[in-house]
């Protein structure tokens, strides 16, 4: 009889269930995995070492390119620990924005997930629609601040210019005329305020229709019940955070537990899972878009009723208007220095976090009091829910173990940073 | 606000007493340095005891204090000539991996930054530590008390040199298979070593050294402003002789 001997494969860096860039070695015992070792880094970009020699407001596009899936949430991370050092209160306009495109963010994050996983998984058909309504977030990023992904539209002090009074239209080509014109201009007649509640209006719905897809989908659950379950101590332990966490039953949320920006005026319920399993990790992000959506309708609500500043008017932190520049030596001054030199934080350290649509998303920042950061750590949600990667796929199938990369939300982005 | 972290950093220095500091305690987060013989200790009591059970390690860094708090932008007289513009600095980005200068012995350089969540008390911790020797920085590993510091561990190793006693595994983790340096050094060039290209002749991917000049858009500038107050509270704590278990807990 031969001799039997575990076989040890490599999967990825360039597997279409890899999400990006993950290098998997795994020792298989037939079909069932012995032991997972992820090697990572293969998009590190050493966005730490980078912000240490720019000054503070240049490292924000580079934060839009950690956790690609949600731009803005890092920025706001970012923006929190720089104003936390500063010590700058913001107009409430602005954190009303911010909240708002934060949810926005949570939203197209939690679509795209959807859609890669079910593509893993062989629901192939969730990809058009998840992509379909993600592209109208697009739409609002890019009305906003002029990119559709890596918007750059967070700054300390506030965001970087109001919400249009117009929203983006669809112009006449031959292939779009007439009716069909018509119909996909019907929300954008008004403002972005007004594309932004007839989305949130009309998404409930949308959801409904991945949920009949896929919540009592046969095959749907085979592929995830009781596949990677996560004990909430383990989880605990494991550093997991976000969904991860409240997947196994961890009633946990930073939004609600150490609120940011105005996500103590808004009401929303924070869904917690039973079973800590991949099916569970689902349920609980589906539920979290039917809440972003109600909290971005409540922050409509209230943007329309409260004109106001969205920046602070502070010119050693954030640049004076065009106009005033030209008339106004002290403006012309403040705006010269602010774009060569910068601002400079006082020294001292701080940590800001926030509930990242994959996780706690951290920003460590210390300052000596230049115009750069002294050292800056950020918290990658998915480095910490990769590592405990090997601890989840034990035992399961091979096949499982796509599942598993899956339900981590990971974006290597952030985890190579 | 301050007071809440006034009787917290007590409940610090009562229960431990020599073995930790308490720095600063900006934004709301206490920061505990931690005498690096007491790093295991310390921390397994502030998982495990009532009163911080920190159960979670949510981050760790490390910090490399190299060159703290030195500006490149000194204007040191001003005439009818002009201003004098010495930018004098060796910064990351102002060398290349061959005239890499060589460390100046700096007490205190590498530090390991870790931050604690408590789920049941909804606080956080930012625990600090510093390596001992500054040529073979060495730190236990608290992988044994929070499993999560195993690749925080890995990539404080990997970016700073920094080595951690007691941990299963430790491997280099983002940088490349074969990489030499710990590039998160502030005596580690900012343009980096080596560069990676695919080798269309040879038909293979080649290493070669970095051809692209290192260059400084901004220097780095320290200025002080009045309007900072940077006063951290006041933590001055008396320390009672004998601390007992009742005294802390009544602190809490």
């Amino acid at each position: 009889m031969s001799e039997i001997r575990n076989y040890t494969m490599n999967f990825g860096p360039q597997h279409p269930a890899a999400h990006g860039v993950l290098r998997l070695i795994l020792e298989l015992d037939g079909e069932t995995v012995v032991r997972a070792d992820p090697h990572i880094g293969l998009l590190h970009r050493a966005t730490e070492k980078l912000a240490e020699s720019k000054p503070y407001n240049q490292t924000i596009g580079y934060l839009d390119r950690l956790d690609y899936m949600s731009m803005m949430c890092n920025e706001h991370a970012y923006v929190r620990a720089i104003e936390q050092l500063l010590g700058i209160e913001l107009p409430p306009r602005a954190q009303y924005i911010r909240t708002m495109f934060d949810e926005l963010t949570r939203f197209s994050n939690h679509l795209l997930w959807i859609a890669s996983c079910g593509l893993d998984l062989g629901a192939m058909s969730m990809f058009m629609y998840a992509f379909r309504e993600r592209e109208m977030v697009m739409d609002m990023y890019e009305a906003v601040s002029g990119a559709r992904m890596h918007a750059g539209y967070y700054r300390p002090g506030g965001v970087y210019r109001d919400l249009p009074e117009q929203m983006t239209r669809y112009e006449e080509t031959p292939w779009t005329k007439g009716k069909d014109l018509k119909r996909r201009n019907e929300w954008r007649e008004g403002s972005l305020l007004d594309f932004i509640e007839a989305f949130a209006r009309d998404v409930p719905s949308k959801i409904d229709i991945y949920e009949t897809l896929l919540t009592e989908n046969r095959i749907w659950k085979q592929r995830t019940v009781n596949i990677g379950v996560v004990s909430p101590e383990r989880a605990m332990q494991m550093g997991f955070s976000g969904v991860m966490l409240r997947g196994s039953g961890i009633e946990w949320d930073l939004r609600k537990k150490q609120p940011y920006a105005m996500y103590d005026q808004v009401d929303f319920d924070v869904p917690v899972g039973v079973n800590g399993d991949c099916y569970d990790r689902y349920l609980v992000r589906v539920e979290e878009m039917r809440q972003s959506a109600g909290i971005i309708l409540q922050c409509v609500d209230w943007l329309r009723e409260n004109p106001g500043h969205v920046m602070l008017k502070n010119f050693k932190i954030a640049p004076p208007t065009r106009e005033e520049m030209k008339d106004d030596m002290e403006a012309l001054i403040h705006h010269f220095k602010l774009f060569t030199e910068g601002y400079c934080v006082p020294a001292g350290e701080t940590y800001a976090a926030v509930e990242a649509p994959k996780g706690e998303f951290g920003c460590y920042l210390v300052s000596d009091g230049a115009n750069k950061p002294f050292r800056l750590h950020f918290r990658a949600p998915g480095f910490a829910h990769l590592s405990g990667m090997d601890e989840m796929t034990q035992g399961h199938m091979l096949a499982d173990a796509v599942a598993i990369i899956s339900t981590l939300d990971l974006v290597f982005g952030e985890v190579d940073r | 606000m301050s007071d809440t972290l006034k009787s917290v950093a007590e409940l610090f220095v009562n229960r431990f007493g020599d073995s930790v500091t308490v720095g600063s305690t900006q934004s709301g987060i206490v920061s505990l340095d931690i005498a690096v013989e007491h790093w295991l200790e310390v921390c397994r009591a502030l998982r495990d005891e009532e009163d911080f059970s920190y159960g979670q390690l949510t981050d760790l860094c490390g910090v490399d204090y190299l060159g703290y708090g030195q500006s490149e932008w000194e204007t040191e007289h001003a005439s009818s000539g002009g201003f004098s513009r010495g930018v004098d600095s060796l910064g990351p980005g102002r060398f290349d991996w061959a005239d890499r200068p060589e460390a100046d012995q700096v007490e205190q350089r590498f530090g390991v930054v870790a931050h604690l969540l408590s789920f049941r008390h909804n606080k956080r911790l930012r625990i600090q530590c510093f390596a001992p020797d500054e040529g073979m920085p060495i730190v236990p590993s608290l992988v044994e008390i929070w499993n999560s510091a195993n690749w925080y561990e890995r990539e404080a190793f990997d970016l700073f040199g920094i080595v951690f006693e007691g941990h299963p595994d430790l491997r280099r983790i983002l940088t490349d298979y074969g990489f030499t340096g710990h590039p998160f050094r502030k005596d580690f060039p900012l343009i980096g070593n080596v560069a990676v290209r695919y080798d269309s002749r040879k038909k293979r991917v080649v290493y070669e050294p970095v051809e692209i000049e290192s260059r400084v858009l901004v220097p780095r500038v320290l200025r002080s402003d009045s309007r900072y107050n940077t006063d951290d509270v006041d933590l001055a704590v008396e320390v009672p002789a004998a601390p007992e278990q009742a005294e802390s807990g009544e602190a809490n």
